[in-house]
């Protein structure tokens, strides 16, 4: 097989595959579709923030504020500015309108962000990051026309379980294209040894730049997806608490790993929701899942720093994805 | 008092020593010199607890204290003035003496050992109020020395005392190790690049060399040695 | 101006919390150079220590400020054993990984003690009301401005805890000792320091004022919950780096120009910019002067 054809069949594949999952979602329950889509939807999430914090280092708290931007200018764009639409083949091209309008204006707000906080390093971003996703939601929370605290709502439910994981296929082969090509090394570069990169010639500031922006602008889709899933979207929805999430999710799956971080989203997604109904010694978990999710977290970090599949990958970029970046 | 046996330190998997071994026998000074990075730092840094042995002993006064907690190793008796000095910044001469005294609670003896650190360097005197990162290079060093014998130890380890000061200085700063050793009987082990200075003031050494000791003897005999000569003391 | 002054009361007795909470992420990052992201929910976990503990002190000491006291001493001694239990459990095991593995954990903890909170058996995610520690007088002064108890016993006692903590850190063995590890680890281990202790000691310190500026903030606003740390906390993070981090003068500063900056923007701009305001001075100082108004040296270095 052509090595330059092989990403393609991947595509090709993904797609494939996204079809005839479809055809299975069908059959489930509204309840169990409504997880699968929220899988879906955080899985782009954290591929996206795995560009920023995996790939480039860079550590950011702020992902839900992307995601917000999205979601807002998305809705806001569908219900303001697009007219109603009936059938599903207008609809779904009102969604791919709305959700490239959510994604430009959440890479717009990844600039303003990147290019200030590119001076900062480790904790310090973080908390940069997580103030811009503060400031972010409460500027949500006084924009009367967007509905404020209470939210916006009545937001037309164009997002299906077919686009959100044909968009999720799309993101990943465009982050696993990117990371491959000899442009893409920079982002490792960047991360591994950012001193030794910027000797070697390689523009840490604009990769760290670009980083912000493309994981922003996919952030923004994601957002995008989950208001026209919900109908509902409240500045709440992304508090730090989400940005959080997002971030155990890319550790969790191994900083760097693509895969892993993507059955790190399937699985954090799903805990929560598997542990409301698992019973034991007859001791409902439903009260306390949270309170495990959170435990879980942290005997991870003791034992298992590196992610739960740190160093491993699908396609055997071992090396790449064992270093862990420092802060 | 100080005896080494075989000693093997490593990092990841890089080996910094390889099985070193050597003895300070009480009252005496000794030095180890060799040139950067045959591995002396290290050897200091394991033998206080900041660095972990893979292998091989540390024995002081007859006990083992291989890979023992650095503050422990202190409490022993065993005192490093380290290399690069490593004076607090922030804390006033006073007070960085003082945090070498951190283990002893006789307040006359503190006293009394400030003042003989300060007979011996009396610009410490000067300064005591001042903050020791406003020190030069060789006042710090005098610090550092000083701090390390407000803990009353038995064995002092010096690391490089001569690194980055004046040559009038390192002058006095040796002719100084020399007093502490004849008016205090203390014990000394030395770890230099300047094999000239540290073969004046010390009775053995040893030559370290990537992590091996290489040459060893009677320091006169060493200053006298051709292969030293040669290598160490630019002859 | 008169209101202007009032606001003035009110930001600085609000900062004065801050202030505390902010003492405890300074000395914290000053040792062992990170984020104790979990600070803030120490500072909850404080409340409701008072909260159950008045209760059981309030027939011993009657109604007076003895029990006031007794009930902040309970708070910041069971704040600081839960902050020294968690970094023994959860930091120190993973004290030479990187600084992010740490971060990580921190909100692991943080998480843990808001979810466990919540739980119906624990503290409840309902909405508490703090007790009444000492009646509340309001006292006029000059032109209209007032003070209330309340706020005399805020002032009164932020006050006496950093004076006293000034005396701990410059004048005390321990309080050397802190210093030394802070600028030099491994130098203050070959003293004889045993790091360990002197980082425990931190950890209680630090989480003890965050103790005592629960009671305090839990006097001035008695509506509690387990969630109610979180944005105290961030603000006293942000108060911390205002003033420079890892700088005990700084984290007071930082906490009484926070608190003022807060309720100057809820009195003149709008309530519901408090919570902005505070992050745009994070932002700025970051941006303008990461080391902070009162730190030394350039951008923070990792």
């Amino acid at each position: 097989m052509s090595t330059i054809l092989r990403p393609y069949l991947y595509l090709a594949g993904g797609i494939a595959l996204v079809l005839v999952l479809n055809l299975l979602v069908g059959g489930i329950g509204s309840y169990d579709q409504r997880i699968v889509v929220n899988i879906g939807i955080n899985m782009i999430l954290a591929v996206s923030l795995n560009l920023v914090n995996g790939f480039t280092g860079q550590f950011s708290l702020g992902h839900a504020g992307f995601m917000s931007v999205g979601a807002y200018a998305s809705a806001a764009f569908t219900t303001m500015v697009l007219p109603a639409a009936s059938d599903p083949m207008s609809q779904g091209l009102y969604l791919i309108v709305a959700l490239l309008v959510g994604g430009l204006a959440a890479a717009v707000a990844g600039l303003l962000v990147g290019v200030p906080s590119l001076r900062l390093k480790g904790d310090y971003l973080a908390i940069v990051t997580l103030g811009f996703g503060e400031i972010i939601r409460v500027i949500l929370q006084n924009v009367s026309s967007l509905g404020g605290a209470l939210g916006l709502a009545n937001i037309p439910r164009h997002t299906t379980f077919l686009w959100v994981f044909i968009i999720l296929v799309f993101v990943v082969f465009v982050i696993e294209r990117v990371i491959r090509t000899t442009y893409g090394k920079g982002f490792l570069a960047v991360r591994d040894d950012e001193i030794a990169a910027e000797a070697m010639g390689v523009n840490t500031t604009r990769y760290k730049v670009v980083a912000f922006v493309v994981g922003a602008f996919f952030a923004g889709i994601a957002g995008g997806l989950y208001a026209h899933y919900n109908s509902l979207i409240k500045p709440d929805d992304f508090g730090f608490l989400k940005s959080v999430e997002i971030v155990v999710m890319v550790i969790l799956g191994g900083m760097g790993s693509t895969y892993g971080v993507i059955f790190a989203a399937a699985a954090l997604t799903y805990l929560p929701e598997w542990l409301r109904s698992f019973t034991m010694f007859g001791i409902k978990f439903s009260d306390f899942r949270m309170s495990i999710y959170s435990l879980v977290l942290i005997v991870l970090m003791l034992v298992r720093p590196q992610g739960l599949f740190g160093g491993f990958s699908f396609k055997g970029r071992r090396a790449a994805a064992k270093k862990a970046p420092i802060g | 008092m100080l005896s080494v046996q075989n000693l093997h330190v490593s990092y990841g998997a890089i080996a910094a020593l390889k099985g070193i071994s050597f003895n300070v026998p009480a009252g005496t000074v000794v030095t180890l010199i060799g040139a950067n990075g045959a591995g002396k730092t290290t050897t200091l840094r394991t033998i206080s607890g900041l660095v972990k042995a893979s292998s091989g002993n540390v024995m002081f006064q007859d006990t083992d204290i291989t890979n023992r907690p650095s503050h422990e190793i202190v409490k022993r008796g065993l005192c490093q003035s380290p290399e690069g000095r490593m004076i607090f910044p922030g804390l006033t001469v006073r007070e960085n003496l003082m945090m070498g005294a951190y283990l002893r609670n006789d307040r006359k003896g503190i006293e009394q050992d400030m003042e003989y650190g300060f007979s011996i360097f009396p610009r410490l005197k000067e300064r005591m109020k001042q903050a020791g990162g406003t020190l030069s290079g060789g006042e710090q060093q005098m610090l550092a020395i000083a701090r390390a014998l407000m803990s009353k130890p038995k064995l002092l380890l010096l690391d490089e005392p001569s690194l980055g000061i004046a040559p009038l200085l390192v002058k006095l700063i040796f002719e100084k190790i020399t007093e502490i050793n004849r008016d205090l009987g203390m014990t000394i082990l030395l770890v230099e690049q300047n094999a000239h200075m540290a073969l004046n003031v010390a009775s053995y050494a040893y030559v370290l060399e990537t992590g091996e000791i290489t040459l060893e003897g009677p320091a006169k005999d060493l200053a006298s040695n051709e292969e030293v000569q040669k290598a160490y003391l630019g002859m | 101006m008169s209101e202007f002054l009032q606001q003035v009361i009110n930001g600085l007795s609000l900062g004065a919390i801050y202030a505390l909470i902010a003492l405890g992420y300074t000395m914290i990052y000053g040792v062992l150079r990170f984020i104790n992201f979990a600070h803030g929910d120490v500072f909850m976990v404080g409340a409701y220590i008072g909260f159950y503990a008045f209760p059981k002190l309030q027939p011993l000491l009657g109604d007076g400020y003895g029990t006031a006291v007794a009930v902040l001493l309970a708070a910041m001694i069971g704040c600081g054993l839960l902050g020294v239990t968690i970094e023994r459990l959860a930091y120190r095991p993973l004290r030479s990984r990187p600084k992010l593995t740490v971060l990580i954990t921190a909100i692991g903890i943080s998480l843990f003690l808001e979810y466990t909170g919540q739980l119906p058996v624990v503290f409840g995610a309902d909405y508490k009301t703090f007790p009444t520690l000492i009646p509340e007088t309001t006292y006029t002064l000059f032109g209209g401005v007032s003070i209330g108890s309340t706020q005399i016993l805020v002032f009164v006692v932020a006050l006496a805890l950093m004076a006293a903590l000034r005396v701990v850190v410059l004048r005390t063995k321990i309080g050397t000792a802190m210093r030394a590890v802070s600028m030099n680890m491994n130098a203050a281990s070959l003293m004889g320091i045993n790091i360990n202790r002197v980082i425990s000691f931190t950890f209680f310190l630090g989480s003890s004022l965050a103790g005592a500026g629960a009671v305090l903030y839990a006097i001035s606003y008695p509506k509690i919950n387990p969630l109610m740390g979180i944005l105290p906390g961030l603000k006293a993070f942000v108060a911390a780096v205002l003033g420079g981090i890892g700088n005990i003068a700084g984290a007071t500063l930082g906490g009484f120009l926070i608190g003022t900056a807060e309720t100057m923007t809820a009195g003149y701009i709008s309530p519901s910019y408090r919570d902005a305001i505070v992050f745009g001075i994070l932002i700025l100082i970051l941006i303008l002067k990461p080391s902070g108004l009162l730190g030394k040296g350039g951008a923070e270095k990792v």
